[in-house]
């Protein structure tokens, strides 16, 4: 049967072909008018999508927008056709990525000295790739969708063709993500023995009222590896390090702010909607709280070792992947709501940090702490920026990333895991405090100059900047200043917290996904209203900062310090194998995918026998 | 890791989730079975549409988006073909003098297959409603069939035919008109990507409503995009030089024996 | 055996995979990757098969057209599996060509650019 809808449900697969159209224009065009039209027009052309997805954003707060594409709605219970269905938080992701497109595209305008249209319009089409996969309810789809942004990131990654190091991580990017898809399209193929169909809420209706058997678990196994590899959960992490270390900096704002994220928000996304009725809760809650700790440890460990900045950024948005994890695995609306939060705050911290870093390679050709010591010591207005970054990352209030850390926390402590907020504010403590270590030691020269103590270990002498800039183009500052102020804000707004557990009680409201898809029945979940801050998380927020501060000055000066405690020493070797770990050969991380499998396959489905 | 090492961890993690493998197959459906509920709906709905291709109303008519979106992804790739097969900075072109000719019988087949060739493959475009086919399948019968030209002829003789920056364009139009005719469905009144062309008579070359349509734009774009993606590879192999060669790294391990 | 052919499409992804981990070429590399997406469409076109059914092509319309015919949804995901694998394979065997140009070889032991 075939029925249209109207109003706003109709205009969302605009908000996906809309920036292909542009994409296209671009191509053709690209090369006859001049490079200031090329960057206005895409940047107008984000703009405008984030218009579209903020229309529907709003269109959906009171209730999901179910439309089924080219009409094809279901008769009894059953379609043939694709559904898209945009609740507040897929569409509140959509929005996040259009927005930070388009101020990676403004600070591209002078990063970049010369690059052609194509640069432009595979920034385009990523950003298509994520609003069709945060917009879409069907397995197959945003299989489809996942791919293209894979196919348009592999390329952005290795865009600097010159740089061998940008390839070489391009290649570990495509091979690896695309053997997690491949891996996750099998996991479909089981479902669609079992159920025939391939939408999210069909697949709800088919597996429900059964045991979950083995088929159900290898399939919950299997789809959910491809996403969780684009996530960067442990051990499927190792590509994203050598692929953040070699991209251009907007491309990284990018990959940190959104797209790590949208594998997450993916796999939970399936989980909710398809698996939650069948699996038994505290397994998968066990899961990925397990993994997600673990992901967090072996981050910010990596972090605070590392010398190469763009790397150090890479582990940390490693290490807060898995506090997102840790944040949804609690598998309550609460946890959702500070995960939604969180992964906010984060993209424009994170986005800043890496524009920071990208104005670094710009101006001093390299990305090295230690070739770098003292290099800045002009330049304080960076370098209170790149302060006042770290600190938001560390979780002050009323930073965004604050907010979203404080809701988790005791989301965590809530579900009886006390845990929780030790793990949050240590793994931000220590990401931060590596970050502010590197201000300390490159714009103001702090401590005893550093030495290398492993040879495992990236330096960050790599590349050849894109433009040597001597006066900072007001275009960047707009667009560093932009992403810190909005994180900032995001923690004053009056009401946020509970918008955002609105977003979280339609995110993990199952059976209404399912009754609104296929029957049209609209039922409006309860969430609680819920002040912004409470004194603990106000708390814990500053406690994260000054131990921040603390891991910074203690690895300027860590040296003497050991001095003191000969006992650290003993740390030195098993961080140095862990670094080994990280090879950049794709075998060793194809290898460590299998195991990857393996555990969650474990985990989720031992205590099931 | 070690060659060792890591040959022993993947066996570790793939010996556990073979085992899940194998306990999930052993409960599937058998092979062959009669039960396809999805097939049960899609069938009547097909040929509802007018379309006598099954498979070819899922891909444009059912579940359109699937395919909007799969030949977005053709256009991505073959822009990042082109942005990391491009020149660089340090790089010239040369042309090498051709050295020989084919021989005359490679010339001959070449030149009687190659207008049968694209007769094929754009028949196969424009029946794929009909019969197995359609716009992906055709156009890279057509794509690759015009390279006969530098199969049975010279390299300089494929150049002077296909002139790259045309079939860039023609790749981005196409691309772009699958997302216009998806669009006019939505101003039509419908929806995205609805059918909303008369369906005509089935079984004849003007039914199935907007399915030939689309199969015809992805036709372009799919044999546009194959001449554009190969030619970067030609490129490479045949008239870039690079500034520098390093020495192949691999001349001084090939006497040394290989870890087991 | 019932279920001779999901083992088929089992094994071809786990051996792709081990191709991987082996290879000391990066182009056999990619191609295992290519191998392991062989076998989703095994596994694919498997699920969608009937004994004794006719391929979906109808010849003329009716309101009740027979459905002993093999599952077309499969094949359509198959053929858009198809399209990713080749886009795929193209572009990262246009990334080992340029990481051969630049650093001569094309053994992953020898590409040392990233690690820690």
């Amino acid at each position: 049967m075939v029925t249209f809808d109207h109003g706003a449900a109709a205009l969302v697969p605009l908000a996906v072909a809309g920036p292909i159209v542009v994409a296209c224009i671009l191509l053709v065009a690209g090369r006859s008018v001049p490079r200031l039209a090329v960057d206005v027009t895409a940047i107008a052309a984000a703009l405008a999508e984030a218009g579209l997805l903020a229309y529907l954003l709003s269109s959906a707060a009171g209730g999901r927008l179910v439309t089924w594409v080219a009409g094809w709605t279901p008769h009894h219970g059953y379609s043939v056709g694709i559904v898209l269905v945009v609740d507040p938080l897929g569409a509140g992701i959509a929005l996040l990525a259009a927005c930070l497109t388009a101020i990676a595209l403004l600070f591209s305008t002078r990063y970049f000295e010369s690059i052609e249209a194509h640069y432009h319009a595979l920034i385009l089409l990523f950003l298509s790739g994520m609003v069709g996969l945060s917009l879409t309810a069907d397995l197959f789809n945003m299989f489809v969708f996942f791919e293209l942004m894979g196919a348009a990131a592999y390329g952005l990654t290795a865009v600097q063709i010159e740089d061998e190091s940008a390839l070489q991580g391009g290649l570990n990017f495509g091979i690896v993500n695309s053997l997690g898809a491949y891996i996750s399209l099998t996991g479909l193929g089981f479902l669609f023995a079992r159920t025939g169909s391939v939408g999210l809420p069909q697949l709800q209706t088919g597996l429900a009222h059964h045991r979950p058997d083995a088929l159900v678990i290898a399939a919950f196994v299997l789809v959910l590896t491809g996403f969780l590899v684009k996530g960067a959960l442990v051990p499927f992490h190792f590509w994203l390090a050598d692929a953040h270390a070699v991209a251009p900096a907007p491309v990284c704002v990018l990959f940190s702010g959104v797209m790590v994220p949208l594998g997450i928000y993916a796999a939970f996304r399936i989980y909710w909607a398809v698996f939650a009725p069948v699996l038994p809760l505290g397994d998968v809650r066990r899961t990925f709280l397990v993994l997600g700790a673990l992901t967090a440890v072996v981050g910010s460990i990596m972090s605070l070792t590392q010398r190469h900045f763009k790397r150090m950024l890479a582990y940390s948005t490693i290490a807060h992947a898995g506090l997102f994890v840790v944040a949804l695995a609690c598998l309550s609306v609460a946890g959702t709501a500070g995960a939604l939060l969180y992964v906010a705050g984060h993209a424009g911290v994170k986005g800043a940090l890496f524009l920071i870093a990208g104005v670094m390679l710009s101006r001093y050709g390299s990305v090295d702490e230690l070739a770098l010591y003292g290099a800045g010591r002009g330049q304080k207005a960076m370098g209170w920026l790149l302060v006042a970054g770290a600190l938001a990352l560390a979780g002050l209030p009323p930073f965004g990333t604050a907010l979203g850390k404080a809701v988790a926390e005791d989301a965590g402590s809530a579900a009886g895991y006390g845990w929780v907020p030790v793990l949050f504010v240590a793994v931000s403590a220590l990401t931060a405090g590596a970050i502010l270590r590197v201000a300390a030691r490159v714009y103001w020269g702090l401590g005893p100059k550093p030495v290398e103590w492993s040879q495992a270990r990236s330096s960050g002498n790599v590349g050849e900047p894109e433009t040597r800039l001597q006066r900072l183009p007001v275009t960047m500052v707009i667009a560093i200043g932009t992403l810190l102020v909005g994180a900032l804000v995001m923690g004053l707004l009056p009401g946020l917290h509970s918008v955002a557990n609105r977003a979280a009680a339609s995110f993990t409201d199952s059976a209404g996904y399912a009754n609104q898809a296929l029957h049209n029945v609209h039922e409006l979940v309860a969430a609680p209203v819920t002040p912004n801050w409470t004194g603990l998380g106000l708390g814990l927020g500053f406690l994260s900062a000054g131990c921040a501060c603390l891991v910074a000055v203690a690895g300027l000066y860590g040296s003497r310090l050991v001095k003191f405690l000969p006992g650290l020493r003993a740390f030195r070797s098993p961080i140095d194998l862990l670094h080994r770990l990280h090879s950049g050969h794709v075998g060793d991380y194809v290898a460590f995918m299998m195991v990857g499998i393996a555990a969650l396959a474990a985990f989720v489905g031992l205590p099931l026998r | 890791m070690t060659r060792t090492v890591r040959l022993v961890v993947f066996g570790a993690g793939a010996a556990v989730v073979g085992i899940l493998g194998v306990l999930a197959i052993l409960v599937l459906p058998a092979f062959g079975g009669p039960a396809h509920a999805y097939r049960d709906a899609a069938v009547p709905a097909a040929v509802a549409h007018g379309t006598s291709n099954a498979v070819s109303s899922i891909n444009f008519d059912l579940r359109g988006l699937d395919t909007f979106g799969e030949e977005t992804i053709f256009l991505t790739s073959v822009v990042v073909i082109a942005v990391v097969l491009r020149s660089a900075s340090d790089e010239t072109e040369q042309r090498k003098k051709s050295a020989g000719r084919p021989l005359d019988s490679t010339v001959f087949g070449g030149l009687l297959f190659f207008p049968i060739i694209l007769i094929v493959g754009l028949d196969v475009v424009t029946h794929g409603h009909l019969t197995p086919g359609g716009g992906f399948q055709g156009g890279v019968i057509l794509g690759t069939g015009i390279h006969l030209l530098y199969v049975a002829g010279t390299y300089r003789l494929l150049e002077r035919v296909r002139p790259v920056r045309p079939f860039e364009w023609s790749e981005a139009i196409g691309a772009g008109a699958f997302a216009c005719l998806g669009i006019s469905g939505l101003l039509l009144g419908a929806s995205f990507l609805a059918n909303v062309i008369p369906v005509g008579s089935f079984g004849t070359l003007f039914s199935a409503g907007t399915v030939p349509l689309l199969n015809g734009v992805v036709g372009v774009e799919v044999a546009s995009g194959v001449v554009v993606l190969l030619s970067k590879f030609f490129e490479q192999a045949i008239t870039v030089r690079p500034a520098h060669r390093r020495a192949a790294k691999t001349d001084d391990k090939s006497s040394s024996p290989r870890e087991r | 055996m019932s279920h001779y052919a999901y083992f088929v499409a089992g094994w071809l992804i786990v051996i792709g995979a081990l191709g991987i981990v082996r290879s000391r070429n990066l182009v056999q590399a990619i191609v295992c990757l290519a191998v392991a997406q062989s076998g989703t469409y095994v596994l694919l076109l498997s699920v969608g098969y009937q004994w004794g059914a006719a391929p979906p092509l109808f010849s003329e319309p009716a309101t009740k057209p027979t459905l002993h015919v093999v599952d077309p949804l499969v094949q359509a995901m198959t053929l858009t599996d198809i399209v990713v694998s080749a886009t795929v394979t193209s572009m990262l065997l246009a990334i080992a060509i340029q990481i051969h140009k630049r650093t001569g070889s094309i053994d992953p032991d020898e590409l040392d650019a990233l690690r820690g």
